[in-house]
């Protein structure tokens, strides 16, 4: 039996269109859009001026506190406006438009990096090149790095997990780094382990990715400390609180973090962009992005420079199908829906997925006919059409008392609902009022 | 581009593809075994009770929400059907139809409408409708035609007592088990339904068969039947233990009346049953412990309707104090600063 965390999770069609596609460089674009809020936190601080002449991999926008981080920018040239931007959540936020300097060869050199084993920094240094380089967790959630990996002294922390997972379907991006960087990969876990003094390590892959599984097996055989282990393909599996219950059979207590039980998470992509840091002095400009869609003429994998419009990306496919209705900026089950492809990519930007009119509208909610299904799948063990409608009905403190808050908002419920009910939508809506109230109480 | 505008919703973005519809069109298929066993066993009445009762549950609920609620009208969500069906299952089948009808009214209209609807009822319809005709009508209700099977043929000639009637009724004037035994079906007969009873609830086989599909298409756990009949069994086999003069035994108990009918398919109603696995087994020993009681010490000799309709009043209690566990919950959190 494969591992996996006991409760609930769902598992809908895999669509990996992608997972044999090696990961191909885009083009640099001739203008970046750099956001300065690409990571959960503060936003970082704009310290560039219009008509500056930038060089690749500058800070250009300064962390703006503790739980922030520095932005780099990803081209040489120009600074030609500071403006405001629909970025991918859909609102306008401030942003660097950068004009790439044509004539300036860096940008276009393809730079193969050795790989390089030996670890020179000593722990501090590392954890402080974390933070300088701009580094935010890959997965999805953009949390700094250097915030997680800030641990207080006199925590008991024994094992460093490593979440390979990729549980969404449609993406491959983690699929195809760990194919195609796993030396790297590896260096970079050992990198983690030396800065936080770690024996142990766990590589989480899903089972339905026995090539990277593989492989890293090959590169752990004779490895004492870092042990990959192949999880049951469920999401939301790479949830950090389901990875931990499966590879570990600890529970991150309620309100609690991975680190109160002894582990810290971390993606695969950023351990790679660790390594990147650590090892070439690289700062976090580029990320492994899916763009996909059953429609698509050419879905595929490729490296994408922050910043670049997803109108590049999509026209490098093939350009948006006839009949697309929907553009979803990450994976299906937790992605956002952009209103069109004039966003730029970034440092969280995993995979564009392009849908199509049959797919891309929901059904129409009916009653509830009490199934369970949503108690069933919900991984927090919460009871969905509870919080459904209390939310709807306004009764927040109730909300609150049947532990809205913990909600992760994999969406499972709002899948499985047999009545099309917009479960998580209600829940959501019913978390922000909450945590307002909470505010306020405080 | 599309001229279609492009859609920007809330994820997530894919949908399985189970829906309220294709459920209630499950039960229907699962019922239809054991629907053919009774059109084989009581012949063209079975077929005409239960045509009545869908037609009439179909047309009241049209009726109803177009013209007294002025709603929009849900036939063909499949769960009036299955009201129909269920009602008819539970009847003997050479009741009146006018009757039919009047236990299709109070199923669809009272029990399920008037509390607002599909979801929102408390009790099962069709188990109103039939308690309902039970306590209005009790000697039609309770004149049951007796499939004899004699060689090839099937005759349903005379009408009679149910196996939990005889019983009842036997040891009433002082008979023992032994002296009672003579004139109950053997256990063959009530696995396959050549027994007396309802249209619906005499092929124990059948109703399996049913049940078990219903299981594979994961529309129901496993939790409510097997609760249901497991406490069945332990119950009337104590005092089948103690006393075998007095009491039936557990395997009687299990094939005749209602008791795979209501484990399968009437306790196990998504919208009257409770929410989480916990509650279901709590749930399903309620009616269980309800229904020997009613069978043992009762005034009528068949408790499956009563228990299930007691037990749902008690849903929404059982899914306030029997929740999912939490994740992480009285795991003591050390707060950690970051």
């Amino acid at each position: 039996m494969l591992k996996t965390f006991p409760k609930g999770g769902v598992h809908p069609p895999e669509n990996k269109l992608t997972s044999a596609k090696s990961i191909k460089r885009m083009a640099v674009p001739k203008v970046v859009y750099v956001p300065i809020s690409q990571h959960i936190g503060i936003p970082a601080e704009i310290i560039v001026n219009v008509k500056d002449a930038v060089e690749i991999g500058q800070v250009i926008a300064k962390s703006g506190g503790f739980v922030s981080s520095n932005i780099h920018s990803p081209v040489a040239g120009t600074v030609t406006k500071l403006d405001l931007i629909i970025d991918t959540s859909g609102y306008k936020k401030q942003c660097i438009v950068i004009r790439t300097d044509v004539k300036n060869e860096a940008n276009f050199q393809e730079i193969e990096y050795p790989l390089v084993k030996d670890i020179i920094l000593e722990p501090k240094a590392i954890l402080q090149k974390i933070n300088d380089y701009g580094i935010v967790g890959l997965g999805g959630a953009t949390f700094p790095a250097h915030v997680k990996l800030n641990v207080k002294e006199g925590t008991v922390l024994d094992h460093l997990i490593i979440n390979g997972v990729e549980c969404e379907p449609y993406l491959t991006a983690d699929h195809r780094l760990m194919l195609e960087k796993a030396e790297e990969i590896m260096v970079g876990v050992e990198i983690l382990m030396h800065a936080l003094n770690i024996n142990k390590a766990i590589i989480g892959i899903e089972n339905n990715k026995k090539d990277a599984i593989d492989i890293f097996k090959k590169l752990t055989q004779n490895n004492q400390k870092i042990k990959v282990a192949a999880l049951q393909v469920k999401y939301p599996q790479g949830g950090e609180k389901q990875l931990v219950r499966a590879l570990l059979n600890r529970e991150v207590p309620k309100n609690g973090l991975p680190l109160d039980v002894g582990v810290i998470v971390h993606n695969v992509g950023t351990i790679f962009a660790i390594y990147q840091a650590i090892q070439h002095n690289v700062p976090l400009t580029e990320r492994v992005v899916t763009v996909t869609g059953k429609k698509l003429e050419n879905p595929a994998n490729y490296w994408v420079k922050i910043g670049t419009p997803i109108t590049d990306l999509v026209n490098e496919v093939g350009g948006l199908p006839e009949g697309t209705r929907k553009i979803v900026n990450g994976g299906p089950m937790m992605g956002k829906a952009i209103k069109n492809t004039d966003v730029p990519v970034t440092k969280g930007t995993s995979g564009i997925l392009v849908i199509a009119d049959d797919e891309a509208s929901r059904g129409e909610p009916k009653n509830c006919i009490r199934c369970s299904e949503c108690v069933f799948v919900c991984p927090m063990g919460l009871e969905p059409h509870l919080l459904m409608n209390l939310s709807e009905k306004g009764l927040y403190e109730r909300a609150s008392a049947e532990d809205i808050m913990t909600c992760i908002e994999c969406g499972s419920c709002s899948y499985v609902c047999p009545s099309h009910r917009p479960l998580l939508d209600y829940i959501r809506f019913g978390k922000q009022i909450v945590k307002k109230l909470n505010t306020a109480k405080n | 581009m599309s001229e279609q505008p492009i859609i920007v919703s809330a994820s997530p973005h894919v949908h399985s593809d189970r829906t309220s519809k294709k459920i209630m069109y499950d039960v229907v298929i699962a019922l239809i075994p054991a629907f053919l066993v009774s059109v084989y066993v009581f012949g063209a009445s079975a077929f005409i009770v239960t045509s009545v009762a869908i037609a009439s549950c179909l047309l009241f609920e049209y009726g109803i929400q177009k013209y007294l609620f002025k709603t929009a009208v849900t036939i063909t969500d499949g769960s009036a059907l299955l009201t129909g069906i269920l009602l008819a299952f539970n009847l003997p089948s050479n009741l009146p139809i006018w009757m039919v009808i009047v236990g299709s009214l109070v199923a669809i209209g009272i029990a399920k409408l008037s509390f607002g609807g599909l979801g929102f009822n408390i009790f099962n319809p069709a188990l109103v409708g039939r308690v309902f005709l039970l306590v209005s009508f009790p000697v039609q209700m309770t004149m049951w035609p007796t499939a004899i099977v004699n060689n090839t043929n099937v005759v349903d000639a005379v009408t009679g007592a149910t196996s939990l009637g005889l019983i009842k009724e036997g040891l009433l004037f002082g008979k023992t088990m032994t002296e009672i035994s003579p004139q109950l079906p053997s256990t063959t007969q009530m696995l396959f339904g050549f027994t007396g009873g309802s249209l619906g609830e005499m092929s124990a086989l059948a109703l399996l068969l049913g049940g078990l599909y219903l299981l594979y298409r994961k529309v129901i756990s496993w939790h409510i039947p097997v609760t249901v009949l497991a406490t069945m069994v332990v119950m009337t086999g104590i005092f089948w233990f103690i006393d075998p003069e007095h009491y039936a035994s557990p395997l009687i108990h299990i094939l005749s009346g209602g008791a795979i009918l209501g484990a399968f398919f009437m306790a196990t109603d998504l919208v009257t049953s409770p929410m989480t696995k916990k509650g279901m087994v709590i749930f399903a020993i309620g009616i269980g412990v309800i229904t020997v009681v009613i069978r043992l010490f009762g005034a009528y000799p068949e408790g499956v309707s009563f228990a299930i309709l007691i037990m749902n009043a008690f849903v929404p209690l059982i899914n306030t104090y029997f929740k999912p566990r939490r994740f992480g919950a009285k795991i003591k959190a050390k707060i950690v600063s970051l």
